[in-house]
């Protein structure tokens, strides 16, 4: 061995860099809109991020798939133009346009060169404000969807996050995919869209976001000119944006649920329960607990069952901490015949780390570590740094949050890692969805003493 | 474009170093050039499966790959293709020689920690990441029946890089080590270090390092069955397949053979892509999608390979429609623009497109397609990192003649493989006169 690299043990690092999130600046526009703006040099790019507070779970009773609908129809036109003209006008400036619907926000993204920015965010302000909705449009666009509703049914994926919801939250706004459900969608109208964009789509409590390379004046002048004669009211009080409105979820409908996939060579698996919401004072304790026991390559489950086992290409949980109590879930696809064995161990697993097999001091570690050293890695592009003043501003974050993230999750010690296993993380009331071969599986499911498997369709 | 510098060490290992201050962070990227078009027919699968075991753990590092990177809060991963393996890391700078020490281990030193256990614990691994990705997966059989379709065997792209069950199930360790003393050695690297990092120092690790690593022999040909392949061979004449899948909707798939990357005539089908299916105003999308309403999706794709392209247009088909109507109307369009060619201003619009692209692709140093994977594709498949200048200009000297030209042939000549993946039970909606492909 040459002399100079010591392979006894691998190197120990440094400390991560100290990394400051970027400065944000905050402004109200003379409409009232309130906009943060982040000076990010690099790339001549910028991206802008409209966030509002209304997803999926503000659809109307009966409803499921509207905030989903309208949102996909913002970009078919608009007052002044067509849908194919505004899509040209998007193009000529090489634009990247998307739009995501989740449970509690709707998050409308443009990013374009720098030297487009005035452009784009005119493009923006039309697109959300001026939406034309036409009959024929809303009419095209929901069948387009409905279709993808049908080509899901065969997505074992799909079918096992739509099962999974629809069980741990019957009769609560969370209980429903955003693409919502095909009787739901067959019934919605132009009106039903537009009377939600109304409703919804005032943009008293959204953001503007800019980042890129341009400074703070220019981003609020090129702003000032594209939303400025924008009206800037409350949403309807009918429009659920807060916790409050959403209620908190009651027991799930059933514990042991399995969708029939005759044939399947695997079964695509979830197993959680309604866990903790986004403003719980255990949220980076709860960040560690996912880390140590699925939330990375080195976790407890994927090491067992991926590194040991062979059972999957892949193992992962996640507490989804939303504005009301969200879902944990841990989620795999595994070969059939392991099925029974994969569900025994992803109960024990959880059942385990908050009582006879507590995080390790070197598991706390690498939990924390990969945490923290994560950090300076989320900060890189304009479109991630947008993303994380998304989060300060639809979550209420304290505005020091990045800033205290690294000492936050550096204070999560073990017997917070217990504590917050001990408060949400419940092996005895976790719900199981299996979608895989019925005939296969379903003799040896009773080794797991959850009743029964209520049958559901794909 | 990019700034950086190239050094050739004695083992001849390529070492690219470009500095970027503006985060803390410094990415570490390999490419191992060689990937399934190395394998040989009864082993295919055997080059992705290798990919597995470089996270094993190597002599010094005996544990899982990703632990001592995931306690400094790295993102890693690494991919197969047909032409090549790439592996890469994105740590905090302090951590640099973390990453340059695991990845100098590993290919130094892999095989006395690459054992039986391991061995046939990612051979598991893989198979369930084939049951998941392909066989339990809508339409996900359709690449493989494409490509063996589109590259006669004898043909090292006749496969995918996932593999045979068979094969998988016949590799054995031995195979493994074999192929690494063949293919693993700093001779067949390009190795880039981009970020928070001063090129000298960079350098002088590097060196630290893979220098003590041997040289390795001279990587063989790409041969298949002993024959040296004939790479330019193009389609098939009129070949017509069909899939019975667990599907709702009917897909189609038309696909034919085009020029090699960087060859003459490869940005055009780029571009040609774009003109069909880029976007809400492409030719395609309007028709199908937003006017006609009789798919439900459809796109384009120039597959630009290392010893040949193949360019493919989907569709899917809405409900209440057939795949022989796609056909029709994808083959009217077709003819138009290889009548007609496409107008300026889409031209015009692609090129914007392509432009951006370029811009939006300097955003990251780390990860796939981030500028290190750029600089060392460019390296590993022209010798010269900072091809992108030459790359982009290949685009700006695109005309409206040439696009024409190759909508005219190949896309609307005889020589296309045309697959139809329908519902189980309903081989009657594949495109007439259609057989079945045989994939498993």
């Amino acid at each position: 061995m040459t002399p100079g690299v010591d392979r006894s043990r691998v190197p120990q690092p440094g400390p991560v860099p100290t990394v400051r999130f970027p400065a944000v600046r905050v402004v109200r526009l003379s409409n009232g809109l309130a906009m943060r703006t982040v000076e990010h040099p690099g790339p001549p790019v910028v991206t802008f991020l409209l966030a509002m507070p209304a997803g999926s779970a503000s659809d109307p009773a009966g409803q499921a798939g509207l905030a989903a609908l309208t949102a996909d129809l913002l970009d078919e036109g608009s007052d002044e133009r067509t849908a194919l003209e505004l899509h040209a006008a998007l193009d000529r400036i090489g634009a990247r346009f998307g739009i995501e619907v989740g449970a509690d926000a709707t998050r409308v993204f443009l990013t374009t060169l720098s030297r487009s920015a005035a452009e784009g965010l005119a493009l923006l302000a039309e697109i959300v404000a001026r939406p034309r909705f036409d009959e024929t449009d809303v009419a095209r666009v929901r069948d387009l969807r409905r279709s993808r509703l049908q080509q899901l049914r065969a997505v074992p994926g799909a079918v096992a996050d739509r099962v999974f919801l629809e069980t741990l939250y019957p009769a609560h706004p969370y209980g429903h995919l955003g693409i919502g459900t095909d009787d739901s969608l067959s019934r919605l109208t132009a009106a039903d869209v537009q009377r939600f964009h109304r409703d919804a789509y005032q943009l008293g409590p959204a953001t503007l976001i800019a980042v890129g390379a341009l400074t703070h004046d220019r981003f609020v002048e090129a702003a000032e000119r594209a939303f400025g004669e924008v009206p800037v009211r409350p949403v309807c009080d009918a429009v659920v944006v807060d916790a409050a409105g959403l209620g908190a979820p009651g027991p799930p409908s059933a514990r042991l649920v399995l969708v029939d996939r005759p044939g399947a060579v695997q079964s695509e698996l979830r197993v959680g329960h309604v866990a903790a919401a986004r403003s719980t004072p255990d949220y980076h304790a709860l960040q560690v607990l996912n880390m140590v026991i699925g939330g990375q390559f080195v976790s407890r489950l994927n090491l067992s069952l991926r590194e040991e086992k062979g059972y999957t290409y892949g193992v992962r949980t996640a507490f989804d901490c939303r504005r009301a109590p969200g879902p944990f879930a841990m989620q795999s696809s595994v070969q059939s015949g392991a099925t029974v064995e994969v569900l025994q161990e992803v109960f024990a697993q959880m059942e385990a780390i908050g009582r006879d097999r507590p995080v390790t001091p070197t598991e706390l570690d690498l939990a924390r570590a990969a945490l923290t050293g994560g950090f300076p890695r989320g900060l890189e592009t304009a479109s991630q740094v947008a993303r994380g003043v998304g989060r300060l501003v639809l979550y209420r974050l304290r505005e020091d949050y990045y800033d205290q993230f690294v000492t936050q999750v550096e204070a999560v010690d073990a017997s917070a890692v217990t504590a917050a296993a001990t408060a949400h993380l419940h092996a005895d009331r976790a719900v199981a969805v299996i979608v895989g071969p019925a005939d296969e599986i379903a003799p040896g499911l009773g080794v797991l003493n959850l009743g029964d498997p209520e049958r559901v369709e794909p | 474009m990019l700034d950086y510098t190239k050094h050739t060490l004695e083992n001849g290992l390529d070492v690219i170093v470009h500095e970027d201050h503006r985060c803390p962070i410094v990415a570490v990227n390999l490419w191992y050039h060689v990937g399934s078009k190395n394998e040989q027919p009864g082993r295919t699968g055997l080059a992705h499966l290798f990919e597995h075991l470089m996270f094993e753990g190597s002599a010094h590092n005996d544990s899982s790959y990703f632990t001592p990177l995931q306690q400094v809060g790295a993102a890693l991963n690494g991919s197969t293709s047909c032409d090549r393996t790439n592996y890469w890391e994105v740590v905090p700078t302090s951590a640099l020689d973390l990453a340059l020490w695991l990845e100098s281990d590993r290919m130094g030193y892999l095989l006395p920690a690459l054992t039986a256990p391991k061995f046939e614990n990612q051979r598991d691994v893989v198979l369930n990441e084939r049951r998941q990705q392909y066989e339990n997966r809508p339409y996900g059989m359709a690449l493989m029946a494409l490509m063996a379709a589109l590259f006669p065997s004898g043909h090292p792209y006749h496969w995918t890089t996932i593999g045979e069950t068979a094969d998988l199930h016949a590799a054995t360790l031995e195979e493994a080590h074999a192929f690494f003393r063949t293919y693993y050695h700093p001779g067949n690297v390009s190795l880039t270090v981009a970020g928070d990092v001063e090129t000298g120092a960079a350098l002088a690790r590097v060196r630290r390092y893979f220098e003590e690593i041997p040289a390795g022999p001279p990587i063989p040909p790409v041969m298949v069955g002993g024959e040296h392949v004939t790479p330019d061979v193009a389609s098939p004449d009129g070949i017509r397949l069909l899939l019975e899948d667990r599907v709702e909707l009917p897909r189609l798939y038309l696909a034919w053979r085009t020029p090699r990357l960087f060859a003459d005539g490869d940005a055009e089908m780029d571009i040609l892509a774009e003109v069909l299916t880029g976007g809400k105003t492409s030719r395609l999308y309007r028709t199908l999608v937003h006017e006609r309403r009789i798919a439900t999706d459809v796109s384009a794709a120039q597959g630009s390979r290392e010893l040949a392209g193949w360019f493919a247009i989907t569709a899917t088909a809405a409900p209440g429609h057939e795949v022989d109507e796609l056909e029709r109307v994808i083959g009217n369009e077709l003819a138009a623009l290889a009548d007609a060619g496409p107008e300026t201003h889409e031209i015009e619009r692609c090129l914007t497109q392509v432009e951006a692209q370029f811009v939006y692709g300097l955003q990251t140093v780390g990860g796939f397609s981030g500028r290190s994977d750029q600089l060392n594709a460019y390296n590993v498949y022209t010798g010269d990192p900072g091809f992108m200048m030459q790359d982009r200009a290949r685009y700006q000297k695109v005309t409206a003649d040439r696009v024409r030209d190759l909508a005219a042939t190949p896309l609307t000549g005889g020589r296309r493989v045309a697959l139809s993946v329908v519902p189980h039970g309903a081989a009657g909606r594949a495109l007439a006169g259609s057989t079945a492909a045989r994939v498993s």
